[in-house]
C-alpha cells in the first residue's frame, strides 16, 4: 500500500492529469450521446491536435532547461508553411528534397534562436517574441499576403494518409492491420516492463507488488487495444499518428534514458550545480531551441498538409497551446520538472475539449474561456500541492 | 551607573541540528559602541536577527530589555519603529533607485501616496552632509562605491531615527580610507548619542573605537572586556576568541604523505565583473599524494576564488600563472576537463550550487560522471541505482530510498550525497570547500571520517575552512589566505589558532 501512495505521490501531477482526462472524456462521452469516442472521431481528434502534439514534445524541452518558452513556433509553422508551398507550389520541386529542405532552414533558424538565448543570454520570452514577429512578417512577405494552393497529393497524406491495410478483401470492415499493431504494440510493452522488472528483482531492489504491477498492465494493455480497434473502426492507422508515436517515443527516450535528456533536467533543477558537474549549460539551452525550431517545421508542414495550402494566417496562437499543454501535463515553469508524456496528456485535455465542445456545439468564444480556466486550475493545483508538501 | 539601553537575556536559539546559541546574555549600554567579536559561525549574526526581528519573537527562547521594556519583535518593521536599525554584511540598497529613494524607501517623504520629491532629496540632502557623503542624492546607487553605500545605508537608518545601530562587519569590504571614515563616522554618532553594535573581524579597528568588547564563541557569550582593561590588547581578544579546549571531535589519523602531486605557480585570477579588480594575487601552492591540505582564513580571503578557478576557470576572469599535475603542465578549459583530469570540487553552498534539490539522490550521485554509466549516451538506470546505494552505504546517507528528493535531507545528509558525487567521480585532488558549514557535530565527525578514509587511498584533499579547530584537526599542512594572498605557510606541528590568527593580523597590518 505504501509503494502505491509513494508511487502516487511522485507522479501525482500525471496521474492527477490523467484523471481528469478520463473524466472530461466520460463527461463529454455522455453529454454528446457517445460521438465523442465515435471511430472517425477518434482519428479525427488526432489529426487536429496532430500538431500541437509535436509543438509540445518540442516545448518541453525548452521548458525543462529553465521555465524557458517559445513563442515563436506558431509564425515558424507559417514561415515553414510557406517555404514547402513555395517550393512544391510554385517551384514544383520534389517533395521529399523540399521537406529536407525545410527542416534544415528550420535548424538553422533555431540555430540563430539558439545563438541570442543560450549564448548571449537574452531571455527567451524576447529572443522568441521577436522571432514571432520575424517569421509572421517573412511568411506574408514571401506569400504576398496570399494562400497558396493546392498540393500534389502525395504531401496532403501526409495528414490524410492512412497506412494500408495489408489484410484488405478478408471480409471484414475491420482494418487488421490497426488491429494487428496493437497486439504488437502491447505484447513488446509487456515484454520491456517484465525485463524491467527482472533485472531490478536481480539487483535485490524494491519493484512494488506484483499484483500492483499486474493491473498496471492490464488496464494499459487494454487502453492501446481498445484505441486500435476504434482506429481500424474507421479507417486505419493515419500516417500523421505514426509520425507523432515515434517523436514520442523517441523523446520520451531521450529525455529520461540518455545523458543529454538528464543534462536538461538538471540544468532546469539547479543551473550552477550543473556547471560544477561538468555540463556545458549553454549548449544544452542551444540545442533546445535547435530542436524546436525542427519539430516546429514538422508540425508546421503536418498543418500545412491538412489545410492544403500555405496560408499567411496558418499557425496562430499554436505556440499558446503548446504551452499550455506542457504546463497542464505538469511541467513547472520554472524548469527541471516535466515530462513528454505529461505533455501529451495535456494536449490531449485540451483536444478533447475542444473538439467536445465543438460537438455541443459550444462558440469557440466560450471554449478560450474555458481552456483558460483549465490551464489555470491545472497549475493552481501543482503550486498548492507543492506548498502542502513543504509545509 | 550607566544606563543600558539593551540587555538580552539568556537568549537562545536553535536551527534544526544546531544550537545556534545557547544561553547569550549581551549587555549594551547608552550612547557607547560596542563591539561582538567571535570566529566565524559562533552565533554573532545569528544574535543580531534576533534582536532585530529577523528571527521573530517565538523562534527563540530568551528576553529583550530595550529601553527599560520588553520587546517582542514579529519583524523588522517592529524593530525599526523603536529604533533600532541593523545594516547587513550584504547591503540591502537597490541599485537601480537614486540615493534619495534608497534612504527613504519604506518610510516615504510623501502626502496622501504622493512622493514629495523635494522634501525626499532636502531631507536627503541633510542626512548625506551628516554621515560626510558628497554626493548628489539623484544619482543612483549603482554608480557610487561599496564604502559609499555604506554610508548611504547609515543615512538610511539615521532617516528611521535610529537609537542603536547594528553594523554587521561593515568594513569587511571596504579599503584603508573609506575604513577611516566610516569609524570616525561611528564615533560622531556617539557623540550625538546614537549607541551602536559593530561586529567586525578587524581587532586593531575594534580595540580603536569601542568601548566594551563581548566575545562569542560556539553561540555562547565568553565575556566582556572593558576599553580601559589593562592588559586588553589583540593577544587578550584572540585568546578569548579560541581558547576553548580541543575534545576528541576529530578522528586520530596518520596521514602516509607522498610526493608532490599538483602545483599552481603564480596564479592571478581577476574579478568577473569589476574588470581591474585582482582577486587572486600571485598564489603558488602545492599538495602532495594523500595529504589533507588546509586553507584557512576569513571569509571574502579568497580561498573559494582561488578553488573555482583552478577547478576548470569556473570563476574568474583573465586568469593566468601555471598548473603542473604529475610534472606536466596541465591546462584546463572548462569544468569537464578539470573533472576529466581528476581535480573535483565540492562547493560551499551545497543548496545553490551542489545538488539539484527536486531532484532524488541517485540522480544527484550521478550528474558529474554519467558516461560511467552509461553506453552509447544511454544511461543505464541499473547500474545508476547500484552505484547509488553503494554510496548511501558507505557514507551512511540516511534516507528512506535512493529516491528520495535530496531537497527534503538534512544539510549533513546533503552533504554526503554531494561528497558522494565527487567521490564518483574518481579524482586524485578533491577540493572541500567549507564541507561542513551548517551540519551538528554528528554528521561532521562522520565527514572527517570519510575524509580521513580519502586520504589513505591516496587522494589529495585541499580542505578550506573558516572554522579553525577543525582545520588544526583534520589538516596535515595549512595555507592561510587573506585577501587573495598566502600570507602563511605552516606545518601540523606550527600550526595553531594563535598563529593562524597572527598570519592574518600581521598581513593587515603590512596593508596599513
Amino acid at each position: 500500500m505504501d509503494v502505491i501512495k509513494n508511487i502516487f505521490s511522485k507522479n501525482i501531477r500525471q496521474y492527477a492529469m490523467l484523471i481528469a482526462l478520463v473524466v472530461i472524456m466520460i463527461f463529454f462521452q455522455i453529454a454528446t450521446d457517445g460521438i465523442l469516442l465515435v471511430p472517425m472521431n477518434v482519428t479525427n481528434l488526432i489529426l487536429q491536435n496532430g500538431y500541437v502534439f509535436i509543438l509540445a514534445i518540442g516545448m518541453t524541452l525548452t521548458i525543462l532547461t529553465g521555465g524557458n518558452i517559445d513563442l515563436s513556433v506558431g509564425s515558424l509553422c507559417a514561415l515553414i508553411g510557406a517555404i514547402v508551398g513555395t517550393l512544391i507550389i510554385t517551384m514544383k520541386m520534389n517533395i521529399v528534397l523540399a521537406i529536407i529542405l525545410a527542416l534544415v532552414l528550420a535548424a538553422l533558424i533555431g540555430m540563430w534562436q539558439g545563438f541570442w538565448i543560450a549564448y548571449i543570454r537574452i531571455p527567451s520570452f524576447i529572443v522568441t517574441l521577436a522571432g514571432m514577429l520575424l517569421f509572421r512578417g517573412l511568411t506574408v512577405t514571401m506569400l504576398k499576403g496570399l494562400t497558396l494552393a493546392p498540393f500534389p497529393e502525395s504531401f496532403q497524406r501526409i495528414s490524410s494518409g492512412f497506412i494500408p491495410d495489408v489484410f484488405s478483401g478478408i471480409g471484414t470492415s475491420l482494418n487488421l492491420t490497426a488491429i494487428l499493431v496493437g497486439v504488437i504494440i502491447s505484447v513488446l510493452y509487456v515484454i520491456v516492463q517484465l525485463k524491467n522488472r527482472t533485472r531490478r528483482l536481480k539487483s535485490n531492489f524494491d519493484v512494488g507488488s506484483t499484483t500492483f504491477f499486474a493491473i498496471q498492465a492490464v488496464v494499459i494493455v487494454f487502453v492501446i487495444n481498445l484505441f486500435f480497434y476504434w482506429l481500424a473502426s474507421y479507417k486505419g492507422i493515419p500516417i500523421a499518428l505514426v509520425i507523432i508515436g515515434v517523436l514520442i517515443v523517441v523523446y520520451s527516450t531521450f529525455t529520461t534514458k540518455t545523458v543529454p535528456g538528464r543534462y536538461l533536467y538538471a540544468m532546469g533543477g539547479n543551473e550552477k550545480a550543473a556547471k560544477l558537474s561538468g555540463i556545458n549549460t549553454n549548449k544544452v539551452l542551444f540545442f533546445a531551441y535547435v530542436n524546436m525550431a525542427v519539430l516546429s517545421a514538422v508540425a508546421g508542414m503536418m498543418f500545412a498538409s491538412r489545410i492544403n495550402s500555405a496560408s499567411p494566417s496558418a499557425g496562430i496562437n499554436f505556440e499558446l497551446d503548446a504551452i499550455g499543454a506542457c504546463f497542464i501535463g505538469g511541467a513547472s515553469a520554472y524548469g527541471g520538472v516535466g515530462t513528454v508524456v505529461g505533455a501529451i496528456v495535456g494536449a490531449l485535455v485540451m483536444g478533447v475539449l475542444n473538439n467536445g465542445m465543438s460537438i455541443l456545439g459550444v462558440g469557440s468564444d466560450w471554449q478560450m474561456s474555458i481552456k483558460g480556466i483549465v490551464l489555470l486550475t491545472a497549475v493552481a493545483f501543482d503550486v498548492v500541492s507543492k506548498m502542502k508538501s513543504r509545509a | 551607573m550607566d544606563e543600558f539601553i539593551l540587555e538580552m537575556r539568556n537568549i537562545t536559539k536553535l536551527f534544526p541540528g544546531v544550537k545556534a546559541l545557547d544561553n547569550v546574555n549581551l549587555k549594551v549600554k547608552s550612547g557607547e559602541i560596542h563591539a561582538l567579536i567571535g570566529e566565524n559561525g559562533a552565533g554573532k549574526s545569528t544574535l543580531m536577527n534576533v534582536l532585530s526581528g529577523i528571527y521573530p519573537y517565538g523562534t527563540y527562547t530568551g528576553e529583550i530589555i530595550y529601553q527599560g521594556k520588553e520587546c517582542n519583535f514579529k519583524n523588522v518593521k517592529d524593530s525599526e519603529k523603536t529604533g533600532i536599525g541593523i545594516i547587513h554584511q550584504e547591503l540591502a540598497l537597490i541599485p537601480y533607485l537614486s540615493i534619495g529613494e534608497n534612504i527613504f524607501l519604506g518610510n516615504e517623504r510623501a502626502k496622501n501616496q504622493f512622493i514629495d520629491w523635494d522634501e525626499t532629496h532636502a531631507k536627503a540632502r541633510q542626512l548625506l552632509k551628516k554621515v560626510g557623503l558628497k554626493e548628489e542624492s539623484s544619482i543612483q546607487i549603482k554608480d557610487i562605491g561599496v564604502g559609499k553605500q555604506q554610508l548611504v545605508e547609515i543615512a538610511k537608518a539615521l532617516a528611521q531615527n535610529v537609537k542603536l545601530l547594528i553594523l554587521d562587519e561593515p568594513t569587511a569590504a571596504l579599503n584603508e580610507e573609506d575604513s577611516n571614515n566610516l569609524l570616525k563616522l561611528l564615533l560622531e554618532l556617539k557623540e550625538d548619542g546614537i549607541t551602536s553594535i559593530l561586529i567586525s573581524h578587524k581587532l586593531n579597528e575594534i580595540l580603536r573605537v569601542s568601548d566594551y568588547i563581548t566575545i562569542i564563541r560556539d553561540g555562547a557569550t565568553i565575556e566582556t572586556l572593558k576599553k580601559d582593561d589593562k592588559d586588553l590588547s589583540e593577544d587578550r581578544i584572540i585568546k578569548g576568541m579560541v581558547g576553548r579546549t580541543l575534545t576528541n571531535r576529530f578522528p586520530e589519523h596518520d596521514s602516509k604523505i607522498g610526493e608532490i602531486i599538483f602545483e599552481v605557480r603564480n596564479w592571478n585570477v581577476y574579478d568577473p565583473i569589476v574588470d581591474d579588480k585582482k582577486v587572486i594575487n600571485n598564489v603558488s601552492i602545492n599538495v602532495k599524494r594523500g595529504e589533507i591540505l588546509g586553507f584557512s582564513g576569513l571569509m571574502g580571503s579568497g580561498r573559494t576564488e582561488l578553488a573555482m578557478s583552478i577547478f576548470g576557470k569556473a570563476y574568474g576572469k583573465h586568469i593566468s600563472g601555471t598548473m603542473i599535475k604529475d610534472g606536466k603542465e596541465l591546462v584546463l578549459k572548462n569544468v569537464r576537463q578539470a573533472i576529466d583530469n581528476g581535480i573535483a570540487y565540492v562547493t560551499e553552498d551545497r543548496k545553490s550550487a551542489g545538488l539539484v534539490l527536486m531532484q532524488d539522490i541517485k540522480s544527484n550521485i550521478s550528474l558529474a560522471n554519467l558516461n560511467k554509466i552509461s553506453t552509447r549516451q544511454f544511461v543505464d538506470d541499473h547500474k545508476e541505482i547500484q552505484v547509488a546505494e553503494e554510496y548511501r552505504k558507505k557514507l551512511r546517507i540516511k534516507s528512506s530510498s535512493i529516491f528520495q528528493n535530496t531537497g527534503n535531507l538534512s544539510g549533513g545528509n546533503q552533504q554526503k550525497v554531494v561528497l558522494s558525487k565527487w567521490i564518483f567521480t574518481d579524482p586524485e585532488i578533491l577540493i572541500l570547500d567549507e564541507p561542513t558549514r551548517g551540519i551538528d557535530v554528528g554528521a561532521k565527525s562522520e565527514i572527517y571520517a570519510i575524509i580521513n578514509k580519502l586520504a589513505d587511498e591516496g587522494k589529495s584533499i585541499i580542505f578550506i575552512s573558516s572554522e579553525l579547530p577543525e582545520i588544526l584537526g583534520v589538516c596535515d599542512r595549512v595555507y592561510v589566505m587573506n585577501k587573495g594572498e598566502i600570507v602563511g605557510e605552516l606545518s601540523r606541528k606550527e600550526a595553531s589558532q594563535e598563529s593562524i590568527m597572527k598570519c592574518i593580523m600581521k598581513s593587515d597590518m603590512e596593508v596599513t
